[in-house]
């Protein structure tokens, strides 16, 4: 290993597509601004309809998970191997966590025949149907992400096992705990935008 | 080697202490949404989530710590997407 790592080129390059994230986001709050204000009415409908303490449960876990990500950097920056890779276990724990959450949450209005191009949704009206097409297209791409983000730190944990990732070259933690972050901040809008309108 | 840039280490307590506010936030956003306020609700739901993110940003994304590179492309990313939604909603609002 002669040559130089460039940590600053390498977090550039991550940022840099975490800004495509950020815009493929924000094209569909876009199209929820614009539908909000068409049918306010049933968007409070179809919010009403969403479990709260499962949304309220998911963002915490979420934040506590993105918690020990960066923690796990602190630790991998201070040589403490052992602390990291339980920080990060932890992390790919809470990220389970979640997306059994959400396994029920979308069994459960699945099973009330709630999904799109179910016969209720059709049916009734279209306010409530944009809503919840809405719903499925941002928490389902917003699940891939998490998804992903378990692999990225997977990846991770094994490398810090390997001593791949040390405490003098730590980028591939520290680009798989930026794209965590990222999913805790899109779910940060996602919670009250879905979960908690009126 | 470590020539180049030093790297900022953040303590287990400063990261103990956003996660804090972060719970806390999440708290209140859920209290004021049982609150009617009309119009308001949605507002204030967005400021809160704003100050939520912004925290992750500065500090479990370092971005407090980065060099101007990182930080103006940030910012501009902001206003593209400011620009993106908030003309996207004017158009929409007042036609």
């Amino acid at each position: 290993m002669s040559s130089q790592v460039d940590r600053a080129g390498i977090k550039l390059g991550m940022w840099l597509f975490l800004y495509s994230e950020i815009i493929l986001f924000g094209g569909l709050f876009v199209l929820y601004a614009a539908y909000l204000h068409r049918y306010p009415e049933f968007f409070a409908e179809g919010g009403k309809e969403l479990n709260r303490v499962i949304g309220a449960v998911n963002t915490i876990v979420l934040l506590i998970s993105s918690f020990t990500v960066a923690a796990s950097i602190t630790a991998i920056q201070r040589n403490a191997k052992k602390q990291a890779v339980g920080l990060l276990l932890f992390s790919l724990f809470c990220g389970v966590v979640f997306l059994v959450n959400k396994y029920f949450e979308w069994g459960a209005k699945i099973h009330h025949d709630i999904y799109p191009n179910s016969e209720t949704l059709v049916a009734g009206e279209p306010g409530v149907n944009i809503f919840f097409g809405l719903y499925y297209v941002i928490t389902g791409l917003h699940g891939l992400h998490v998804i992903i983000g378990m692999a990225l730190l997977s990846v991770s944990l094994i490398f810090v096992l390997n001593g791949k990732v040390t405490a003098s070259r730590f980028s591939m933690l520290d680009n798989s705990g930026l794209y965590w972050h990222l999913v805790d901040l899109i779910w940060i809008f996602v919670f009250p935008l879905f979960y908690l309108v009126l | 080697m470590e020539n180049q840039d030093k790297q900022h280490v953040l303590s287990f307590t400063q990261l103990g202490m956003v996660l804090a506010i972060l719970l806390v936030l999440t708290g209140v956003t859920v209290g004021v949404s049982y609150i009617d306020m009309g119009f308001f609700n949605i507002p204030i739901a967005l400021a809160i989530a704003c100050t939520k993110v912004t925290f992750v940003l500065l500090f479990f994304m370092h971005l407090k710590y980065e060099g101007r590179v990182i930080n103006i492309s940030f910012i501009s990313t902001v206003l593209v997407l400011v620009i993106l939604i908030g003309f996207t909603f004017w158009d929409v609002a007042y036609r």
